[in-house]
């Protein structure tokens, strides 16, 4: 490599980094975006073999066709898919292109793997296990986005447990770790392609056998820890061909994905494993409890002319998300609501939960698309000390995030997960389709709180009743 | 295997660590999706196996990781970039 070329993907590297660390505030986000986005074309047009022969200036051939090809391929398909989805379903989307770089992860070690076994061509240890570890960290990341897409498009709303999974996923856990280990020492060969092919093969299963048991609550988690791993397997894949903007690139998005991946359990106050191996809320035990203790309360339902004009002269109105705004798409609505009540002088702030939603951020978007101002909306831990001073909590399709029982009933499966402190408000409307529980499957002491009011229906609907009560006021 | 470029890896890992220490929850939608963009660079690795391939199997599997690298990193710019132009201060 030659230094002009260290230059420039030392540049490159600064480019993806500034790019990070401005997705990181609001103000700066969208250029950190066109940063890291700038650095990889800058990469792409510096591209150079591992013999150091320039990519671009070598005869053009079948091959270059097919790169030409697959590259305007992959761009339509990824266009489509930016451009078509709705708000609501980004974070299936995220998990699907993820799936994909991790299986062309995979694809990249698999293709440098069989070519040197083939080849009969010695490899050293240190570029087999960086190829094995791509070969199967990629194609674990792209089965298990895979399942997480179908999981978060509602294919699969149970979770899937048998006894003895954990056991199980073990068991071929420690035969894939095996071939690795022994095709570390035997590179070379047919017994070698087949092991390979075998490992590889066991890696997708183990990729869906890992995201199946897990809800669907908790798939933000595992597409944030996938995106962590597809980034380490580009890391392993810039080490076997020695590409060092693969490798800076790859480590930079694994070790802040493991970072991301963490924060998220921290805000459900659950350990990683637990989210990993616990098939969350399928013991029920806490939930029953909790029923007993609500037997003999009832909810108290209001209509939405009463609750307008509850709004229409609070002074102070803190909006509670879920995800049962999504599901109805309800954000403009919300919007709108607000709207109203600015215009007659009520305060209008929104409590964003940092795992509302089916993904942490993901209100935040959906209330962005509907252009609630960023400034309106609060965190979790900025509003609470304050929630005892609003008059009316309006709680819209939010479940577990604002249940009392996470603070009160130590049997609870969420007990210690922070809330927004919703009953401290000094009246809750809570808006809600039916009964039916949240993800967590446990009953929500809120709604049976004597400051609490129930307004049944539709998201969508209700909100619409709500906008033309105040209006009509 | 050049040792420098184990350096490099260590380095990158507690520079992922520090850059993304202090996001607001607000943004981790948008930060995982940027990430996921920048490891569409497999696009790349995608590349120099395909130039480099000799087989029909091997200019199969080569387009087919290209292809994926492509969607990878073309979509993830493009969604994160439409996630964020609706991170909007109130216009007065």
């Amino acid at each position: 490599m030659s230094s002009t070329i260290a230059l420039i993907f030392i540049g490159v590297s600064v480019l993806f980094i500034i790019g990070i660390k401005f997705l990181s505030s609001p103000k700066t986000a969208r250029y950190g975006n066109l940063v890291a986005a700038f650095g990889m074309l800058v990469a792409l047009i510096a591209l150079h073999k591992t013999t150091g022969d320039y990519v671009w200036s070598q005869g053009w051939n079948l091959n270059y066709t097919l790169i030409a090809l697959g590259t305007v391929i992959g761009l339509i398909i990824g266009a489509i898919g930016a451009y078509s989805v709705k708000m609501t379903a980004m974070p299936q989307m995220v998990a699907m292109f993820n799936g994909l770089g991790g299986g062309a992860a995979a694809l990249v070690a698999s293709l440098e793997f069989l070519r040197r076994a083939q080849g009969m061509e010695d490899v050293a240890a240190a570029i087999t296990i960086p190829m094995l570890f791509a070969t199967l960290i990629g194609s674990l990341s792209f089965s298990g986005s895979i399942i997480a897409y179908l999981k978060l498009e509602g294919k699969f709303e149970k979770p899937h447990t048998f006894p003895g999974q954990n056991f199980l996923n073990g068991l071929i856990l420690l035969v894939i770790l095996g071939l690795g280990g022994w095709l570390t020492f035997n590179a070379t060969g047919g017994n070698a392609v087949t092991a390979f092919i075998v490992m590889f093969s066991l890696a997708l299963f183990f990729g869906i056998a890992m995201v199946m048991p897990i809800g669907g609550a908790d798939m933000p988690v595992v597409i944030s820890l996938l995106n962590s791993f597809t980034g380490l397997a580009v890391a392993a894949d810039g080490f076997a061909i020695n590409n060092l903007a693969m490798v800076v690139a790859g480590t930079l998005v694994g070790s802040s994905g493991t970072l991301l991946t963490l924060l998220m359990c921290k805000a459900m106050n659950r350990p990683v494993t637990n989210v990993l191996f616990g098939a969350f809320g399928s013991g029920g035990g806490g939930g029953k409890a909790g029923a007993e203790d609500l037997a003999g309360k009832s909810v108290k339902p209001i209509q939405a002319d009463e609750a307008a004009l509850l709004l229409a002269y609070a002074q102070r109105v803190v909006v509670v998300p879920g995800y049962g705004m999504a599901v109805a798409q309800a954000q403009h609505q919300v919007r709108e609501l607000s709207d109203e009540l600015g215009k007659r002088g009520v305060e209008v702030q929104f409590a964003i939960h940092p795992v509302a939603g089916r993904m942490p951020g993901h209100m935040n978007v959906l209330l962005a698309e509907a252009n609630v101002p960023y400034d309106q909306l609060q965190e979790m831990e900025a509003i609470n000390p304050s929630m005892d001073r609003v008059d009316v909590c309006l709680v819209i399709g939010a479940n577990d995030v604002v249940n009392p029982a996470a603070r009160e009933e130590k049997s609870s499966p969420i007990y210690g997960m922070p809330i927004i402190e919703a009953d401290h408000a000094k009246t809750v409307i809570v808006m809600k389709r039916s009964m039916a529980k949240g993800f967590a499957g446990i009953e929500n002491h809120l709604f049976y709180k004597d400051n609490t009011r129930m307004l049944f229906g539709d998201a969508k609907a209700s909100l619409n009743a709500l906008i033309a009560a105040v209006k009509a006021g | 295997m050049d040792t420098n470029i184990l350096f490099i890896f260590i380095l990158a890992v507690f520079v992922g660590f520090e850059v993304i220490s202090k996001v607001p929850s607000m943004l981790h939608t948008p930060l995982m999706s940027g990430t996921n963009a920048i490891h569409g660079i497999i696009l790349f690795g995608g590349i120099l196996v395909l130039a480099d391939a000799a087989t029909p199997l091997a200019r199969i599997l080569g387009f087919v990781a290209v292809v994926f690298g492509s969607a990878n990193v073309f979509g993830g710019f493009m969604v994160t970039d439409r996630m964020l132009q609706m991170f909007k201060k109130k216009k007065k």
